[in-house]
């Protein structure tokens, strides 16, 4: 086994932009190899240099990039110092790539068929017309798409994420490179899409002997997927080795930090909660009843989607969602996109009208509500957004952001919202500050802490999460939720928790309603839902989620 | 775990930890400085030497037009003359008698030369200034307030609202504002004025300013920060003047500026069409543009000075209004 040669050896990569401050270095001395046939996993942060090394490795940095020095041999030529129409050579013939948005990936205006036979072309696999299609059709095949022949003719509108996925897997394997580079490529999918495609890639590249570096952001996934990892922090490599060792015994204080933040490695409930109430026992010890903060009754919602035409084909998009949060927990909507539990959470907050049923909010109708009582029942519910770019207005500094909701409800004078506008950055841990600085200054962690400072203004009773931690960093999503389970203790918040991700659910819900296609299939506490699923759906859920069956204990 | 055998054991490597250590996660980096926008556009401003040159000129073109007998004192309609007929004459320009000034080339004391009417070119590019500025402002302004109130209602209430106010918008734009001008100029035949043709090119030229700000609207109004506003409580109308408009102001911002020239050239083309402002009242960049072609081969300095003082005025608005734009914007001030 000694005599294997690498198939590629990084050596010291020096990749850095230039930039209006200068030459920016992004990857600062990386040096990994990787063998035929392995599957080696960079993970890291965004901006940890992860994806700007694969780029590097196949010459395809963004005009502003540039390689300042090491090597990147390959069957041991080096890559940086071939010219251009060399390494056109080696891209898609020797070393495939998967890129990292399925949606914008594929030439909308051009027919599936015509991108793949163009990659056959363009490597040379086929060249007559014939032999070209029959390829074509075999490539998709091996992609997993059962009737090929009629999917050559679509378009890429006509294909779900996960299809246009396996498109690009099968033009990246199409010519059987020795090396893939998969950068991100499910991070946009559904994670139940993710697992099937990940099977998919893993059985392919297995087949034909194929190494392939997975880059992630997800260390679970990276587990579970690769036997080595590399984590990258800040452009430098920090730890690597193999991939179970890493994650039971890491080393470095960074990989140490990450993998105790990683929400599907392990989680328990943040806060310092006893254990949660049954949703059946809502009351008092005392045995009065005491009214749930949120409930919802057989709500539904139909969209009307129009064809074109004067009619218009109804759309259910919330089937007779019916579910009761008590005071001070936290419910969870989980569904995968299109199960419909963005749209309840709309509902709930009247930024959509629902189509029938009742949604009580502290035991009143919400339709008897004038629009006053509106008004005044806006003060009690607020919301955080899942984009924390795009949930503040860049033209408004983050005082004027934070006190806009008390200026709307005319709150106290000037003075009194300016201390009230403190407070809460002061509960969000944000120094003061920033008061007069602009969204724009502001990571994105730090966007969403001053989203949920605004939500928190009003000293509201139910604040409603849409995804709000899912575009965050590993690291920095782990700061919010712990963030937020501490607020939700010292001032007794309710949550109505939206999100895809159940591995995040155990760290911050209560109770779990299982969303799909606009029904609750499943709904019990949180325990309940990871210990004993009843529903194949909520199982499959489960198992999609990744490096949850990773033994850490070992 | 994966199903490959594995073809190696891979060393266990750790970095050593760096020399700045970890940090706290997600440290806010801010400074203390004192701030708001504008005084962040101010001192994004200042340092940028495109806004300097185009300020400075633009504020020169002002003084020109308000004051334009400290710059000449030579008349730009009167005492032109197409040859010179006495001693008089002949002393005061230091060439023969019977000499031809039509479209002649510099003078002492006529630096620019002289037009087919024997007027001095200097003098009547400096008394156009304020004819070619006004007309350009009013038209922008004109534009400007009617294409976004319209174009920002369209979009931002959508529905039959929009339909309406696109549909009167596509009426207007089918009509070329050119020709659109031009019938109205000739219904005003005796009193024609700054006013009337500035009303007439700005009238029908708002169609496009009020799509692009309605387009930019679309945009904006689905993102989430509007979203949240609404869902703070913000009313409809407020929500779209704090934070709609002042988002989707950018490119109306660019449009108005490069639309300025296109005023300022309308005019000269509704003059060249012996549509615009009489030639013998009112001095304009278009009219000595539009009467120029004639002697456009014998005397070009008789098109080109004209033109040049059109294309540097036109150069200035737009370098200010791309610089200004980009100040304002706390976006593209985070990337330098």
């Amino acid at each position: 086994m000694s005599t294997v040669e690498p198939l590629l050896q990084v050596e010291d990569l020096q990749v850095g932009f230039k930039t209006q401050d200068g030459f920016v270095p992004a990857v600062r001395g990386v040096s990994f190899d990787v063998y035929p046939g392995e599957t080696i996993a960079i993970v890291g942060e965004s901006g940890s240099g992860k994806s700007t090394t694969a780029h590097a490795i196949i010459n395809l940095l963004p005009g502003s990039g540039k390689i300042a020095g090491g090597s990147v041999r390959f069957e041991g030529r080096d890559l940086t110092k071939l010219k251009r129409n060399e390494m056109e050579d080696v891209r898609g013939k020797l070393i495939g790539l998967v890129p990292q948005d399925p949606m914008n990936s594929l030439n909308p205006v051009h027919r599936i068929g015509f991108q793949v036979e163009e990659t056959i072309r363009a490597n040379g696999l086929a060249t007559s017309k014939r032999a070209v299609r029959k390829r074509a059709v075999e490539v998709l095949k091996e992609a997993g798409l059962s009737d090929a022949d009629t999917r050559l003719r679509q378009f890429p509108h006509e294909f779900s994420g996960g299809m246009r996925q396996r498109v690009l897997i099968g033009v990246g394997l199409s010519s059987h490179p020795k090396l893939l580079i998969a950068d991100e490529p499910t991070s946009a999918l559904d994670v139940t899409v993710q697992k099937t495609i990940l099977d998919h890639l893993e059985s392919l590249t297995a087949e034909r002997n194929t190494a392939v570096i997975f880059i992630t952001h997800d260390l679970g996934l990276a587990a579970e997927r690769a036997e080595n990892i590399v984590v990258m922090n800040r452009g430098r490599i920090v730890e690597s080795g193999p991939a179970l060792e890493i994650l039971r015994n890491p080393q470095h204080p960074y990989t140490k930090r990450l993998v105790s933040a990683a929400p599907s490695l392990a989680s328990t409930r943040l806060g310092s909660r006893s254990a949660t109430v049954g949703l059946a026992s809502s009351a008092t010890p005392a045995g009065t009843p005491v009214p749930p903060v949120i409930e919802f009754q057989d709500v539904t919602k139909v969209f009307k989607i129009r064809t074109g035409g004067p009619r218009s084909i109804p759309f259910t998009a919330v089937d007779k969602i019916s579910f009761q949060v008590p005071k001070g927990s936290t419910m969870a909507l989980v569904g995968e996109s299109g199960s419909g539990k963005s749209t309840a959470a709309k509902l709930l907050l009247k930024l959509e009208e629902k189509t029938s049923g009742k949604i009580f909010v502290d035991g009143v109708d919400q339709d008897s509500l004038d629009r006053g009582k509106l008004l005044e029942m806006r003060r009690k519910m607020q919301v955080v957004f899942q984009d924390p770019y795009g949930s503040l207005d860049p033209l408004h500094n983050i005082g004027n952001t934070v006190a806009e909701p008390l200026n709307v409800h005319k709150i106290g004078d000037a003075a009194s919202r300016k201390k009230r506008v403190l407070e809460v950055l002061d509960q969000v841990a944000l120094p003061t500050s920033v008061v007069s600085r602009y969204p724009n200054e502001l990571s994105g962690g730090q966007r969403q802490r001053v989203a949920i400072a605004r939500a928190l203004a009003l000293k509201p009773e139910i604040v409603v999460l849409d995804e709000a931690v899912s575009a965050l960093d590993v690291l920095v999503q782990a700061q919010v939720l712990e963030l937020l389970a501490n607020l939700q203790d010292e001032l007794g918040l309710t949550y109505l928790f939206i999100t895809h991700d159940l591995a995040v659910v155990r760290m911050i819900g209560d109770y779990v309603s299982v969303m799909q296609k606009g029904a609750i299939v499943e709904q019990a506490t949180v325990s309940e839902v990871f210990d004993s699923p009843k529903q194949e759906y909520t199982r499959r859920l489960l198992d999609a989620i990744p490096g949850a069956d990773v033994d850490l204990s070992a | 775990m994966s199903s490959k055998n594995p073809v190696r054991t891979a060393p266990h490597f750790v970095a050593e930890v760096d020399e700045g250590g970890l940090g706290a996660v997600d440290a806010v980096r801010v400074s203390d400085r004192k701030s708001n926008l504008w005084l962040d556009a101010w001192r994004d401003l200042r340092g940028r030497w495109m806004f300097w040159v185009s300020a400075v000129f633009i504020l020169f073109i002002v003084f020109v037009a308000l004051f334009p007998t400290v710059f000449t004192q030579v008349p730009p309609n009167d005492g032109c003359i197409l040859t010179v007929q006495n001693e008089t004459q002949a002393a005061e320009l230091g060439v023969p008698v019977g000499t031809v000034i039509s479209d002649h080339g510099p003078l002492p004391g006529h630096p620019l030369g002289f037009t087919r009417q024997g007027c001095d070119v200097f003098s009547r590019i400096v008394h156009g200034t304020g004819t070619s500025l006004s007309v350009g402002l009013i038209v922008t302004v004109i534009v400007a307030v009617m294409g976004i109130a319209l174009g920002a209602f369209a979009g931002y209430f959508g529905g039959w609202i929009d339909s309406f106010l696109m549909r009167i918008g596509d009426i207007f734009f089918a009509i070329p504002y050119i020709l659109a001008a031009v019938v109205i100029m000739s219904m005003f035949l005796a009193d024609r004025n700054i006013l009337i043709i500035s009303l007439a090119i700005g009238f029908f030229a708002w169609p496009s300013t009020a799509r692009i700000l309605r387009s930019e609207v679309l945009r904006v109004k689905q993102l989430d920060y509007v979203m949240a506003s609404e869902a703070i409580g913000v009313s409809k109308l407020r929500t779209m003047f704090s934070h709609v408009m002042p988002n989707s102001l950018a490119p109306v911002i660019i449009i108005s500026t490069v639309g300025l020239a296109g005023a300022i050239t309308a005019e000269a083309t509704l003059s060249f069409l012996g549509v615009g402002l009489p030639a013998n009242i009112f001095m304009s960049w278009g009219n000595d543009i539009a009467q120029a072609q004639q002697s456009l081969r014998t005397a070009p300095q008789v098109l080109i000075y004209p033109s040049i003082a059109l294309s540097f005025t036109v150069l200035a608005f737009i370098l200010l209004g791309e610089t200004v734009r980009d100040a304002l914007d706390p976006k593209a001030r985070a990337t330098r």
